[in-house]
């Protein structure tokens, strides 16, 4: 499989200001590298705030970078040349409310996108292609005329992808496409996704903080912690061997629906809080709250090393 | 791995729901969820709400009838607002201060010879003028400079505005602070000094032009919004234009490549007109007291011409002797201010998004 997507050691630094005149780098992403073949869904968890959708804007060139490069079928997208690769790279966003103009109607906010790439001629090809794409995503296609404050969650998400796909990307950046959501209506939008992605080949980047979700979604799981991936693997892989510490505590984390073994199973909970992105702990930036941390944890930052293979983890107390 | 139906089994004072009381639901009732609410634009839902609400429409009610008045009544009535009563081509000295509805002597003479007169409404001023058309006058003088002014606020507010918070950065810093200090100044007494300065320097440029006949005084009043008032303006829509642009559809929209134009056309502006009008609106009767005030202290409209303010200036000194000269041009003003306020508030209600449900 050819790779779709390459992410070379992206960087995304935003001066923050402290105190008069001084300016300090928060460090949102340091350092991610990532492949996704095409087809492909490659799925990005962490807690809140370490980056996950920092990478997915710097990828679009929502932000532009502070270092790193980002291939896209092996051309490499800059600030200059990302207004050619706006077709092939989409987003669905999080949350469904901000992300649907209020005075737009559906068939304008999916049609934008037909518009700017002037991929109609003609008002008639216009509201059929809104109305195919309405019903490839399980909307009713009567709804064009609406408002987005006229729709429920569920099916405000809907829209979002509609116009994501109104271009026919070849790659969407789902950035916590179903945080937002009612579970019902999680399971509902992710089987949309991957209904779309057999019919038409779309790789995801699938960012979510719900481990469950993504396991479910994801070919391959890439873990952040700080701006950094502390763990890559195959899903199953990563469900059953997770390596690093912080991916064994995630994964302890996650809620059983049955009491008898949720009672039984061992909880790792994490001590103390995430240190501020500003003042990184030195060497590994997990080491603060590492059961396992070490001196060389204070004084090396570990790289991402193949445990197994192609399962990555960046910890120096794996045994290898 | 849970199937729905194999659910287990129900224990004694358990809460758990029986799935063998509910039944499945028909094609009729699956349609019942599909069915939303009729579709309304954003404008016409606002509309409605204004017109639910007693008070706005009472505003409007009044003000309809204010502009009727205005507009009509000149035709009507059959004297000027500068004219001098006069009774078979002699001017009549004696219709001086007459009250209400009353007649002068030389006027009851020529009617009880069968003329017909049209009475004064309002009675007659000191210089034997219909008090009537003058307040008629006075308040079309009042709205004009009020919509006008407003107009003129908003323009400049709104494009300064648009500006400082889309570019941001260094551009907003200047801009703002600009707008620091011209609200830091104590308005009303810029007001008078550049009525003062600009009535000196635009008189003589002025002079045979279109504005000649508007007034020297109407154009530095004019000059005087533009110059002090759009600063309010100014700062709500780069507040509006600043909290806007956070919103994940503009994201959406850079993403699927919109140039900057697009998306303050189509996704900036239409989000912030509401808050604009609602704001002009509670502008006007801004104006329109900002006037009647440097009117009232005689840097207002020139002399014959009448404005509200003016004319309650006139009336102060008779007061005495005629309070109901005070009180129609002040009648006057309370009731366009009241009613610009009350509207203002009304479409703020009607039309804040925040109050939607």
């Amino acid at each position: 499989m050819s790779n779709l997507l390459e992410v070379r050691d992206l960087k995304q630094y935003f001066p923050i200001k402290t105190g008069w005149f001084g300016k300090t780098p928060l460090k949102a992403v340091d350092g991610v590298s990532f492949e996704i073949a095409e087809g492909e869904t490659l799925g990005l968890v962490g807690e809140s705030g370490c980056g996950k959708t920092t990478v997915g804007r710097s990828i679009l060139h929502l932000y532009t970078p502070t270092a790193g490069e980002v291939r896209f079928q092996g051309k490499l997208v800059n600030k200059n040349t990302v207004a050619g690769f706006r077709k092939d790279m989409q987003m669905v966003f999080q949350d469904p409310y901000s992300s649907l103009n209020p005075r737009m109607t559906v068939s304008d906010i999916i049609g934008e996108a037909l518009d700017i790439h002037h991929l109609c001629t003609g008002k008639g090809e216009r509201r059929d292609r809104v109305e195919e794409l309405m019903s490839l995503v399980g909307l009713n296609r009567e709804h064009a005329r609406r408002y987005a404050h006229e729709f429920s969650g569920g099916q405000r998400q809907r829209i979002g992808i509609a116009r994501a796909l109104a271009v026919n990307p070849k790659f969407i950046v789902c950035d916590e496409p179903v945080s937002a959501l009612d579970v019902s209506i999680q399971a509902q939008i992710i089987n949309t996704f991957e209904e779309l992605q057999e019919k038409l080949g779309i790789a995801y980047l699938f960012i979510a903080h719900d481990l469950l979700v993504v396991h479910h979604m994801s070919r391959r799981i890439a873990v952040m912690y700080l701006g950094k991936i502390v763990e890559m693997a195959e899903a199953n892989e990563l469900n059953e061997r997770p390596l690093h510490p912080y991916t064994q505590s995630l994964l302890s984390a996650i809620p059983i629906p049955d009491p008898e073994t949720a009672r039984t199973r061992h909880r790792i909970a994490l001590e103390g809080d995430v240190p501020s992105p500003m003042h990184m702990p030195s060497g590994c930036s997990f080491r603060t709250r590492c059961r396992y941390a070490t001196e060389q944890c204070a004084q090396e930052c570990p790289t991402l090393r193949e445990m197994s293979s192609g399962h990555f983890a960046a910890c120096w107390n794996i045994p290898g | 791995m849970h199937n729905a139906d194999k659910l287990p089994k129900k224990q004694i004072l358990s809460l758990q729901l029986d799935l063998q009381k509910f039944e499945p639901a028909s094609a009729e009732e699956k349609q019942q969820q599909e069915r939303m609410r009729e579709s309304t634009t954003f404008f016409r839902d606002g509309m409605r709400k204004l017109f639910r609400n007693p008070l706005s429409v009472f505003s409007l009610v009044v003000l309809g009838l204010i502009l009727i008045v205005i507009v009509f009544a000149p035709m009507i009535v059959p004297y000027g607002y500068s004219e001098i009563i006069t009774v078979n081509g002699r001017r009549d000295k004696t219709a001086k201060n007459l009250r209400p509805f009353e007649y002068s002597p030389v006027e009851q003479a020529a009617i009880d010879e069968g003329q017909q007169l049209f009475p004064h409404i309002f009675g007659t001023d000191e210089l034997c003028r219909d008090y009537f058309i003058r307040v008629v006058y006075g308040a079309r003088v009042s709205l004009g400079v009020g919509l006008f002014a407003s107009l003129i606020v908003l323009v400049i507010g709104l494009t300064v505005g648009s500006i400082s918070g889309y570019l941001g950065g260094k551009v907003d810093m200047v801009i703002m602070r600009i707008v620091d200090i011209i609200y830091s100044l104590p308005d009303t007494l810029m007001v008078i000094l550049l009525s003062v300065v600009l009535d000196q320097v635009i008189g003589s440029k002025l002079a045979g032009t279109v504005f000649a006949k508007l007034g020297n005084n109407m154009i530095s009043l004019f000059i005087v919004f533009g110059l002090l008032y759009w600063v309010g303006m100014a700062r709500l829509v780069r507040g509006q234009i600043l909290s806007l642009k956070q919103n994940e559809y503009v994201l959406a929209a850079r993403t699927l490549g919109a140039k900057s134009r697009r998306i303050i056309k189509k996704h900036i502006l239409p989000n912030c007109m509401s808050v604009i009008f609602i704001s002009t609106a509670l502008q006007i009767p801004s104006a329109i007291f900002t006037e009647s005030f440097l009117s009232f202290i005689g840097l207002g409209v020139a002399a014959p011409m009448p404005s509200l303010g003016s004319l309650a200036n006139s009336a102060r000194g008779s007061m005495q002797s005629f309070p109901y000269k005070l009180v129609f041009p002040a009648l006057g003003i309370c009731l366009i201010v009241l009613s610009f306020n009350l509207l203002g508030d009304g479409l703020r209600d009607a039309f804040d998004p925040k109050l939607r449900r």
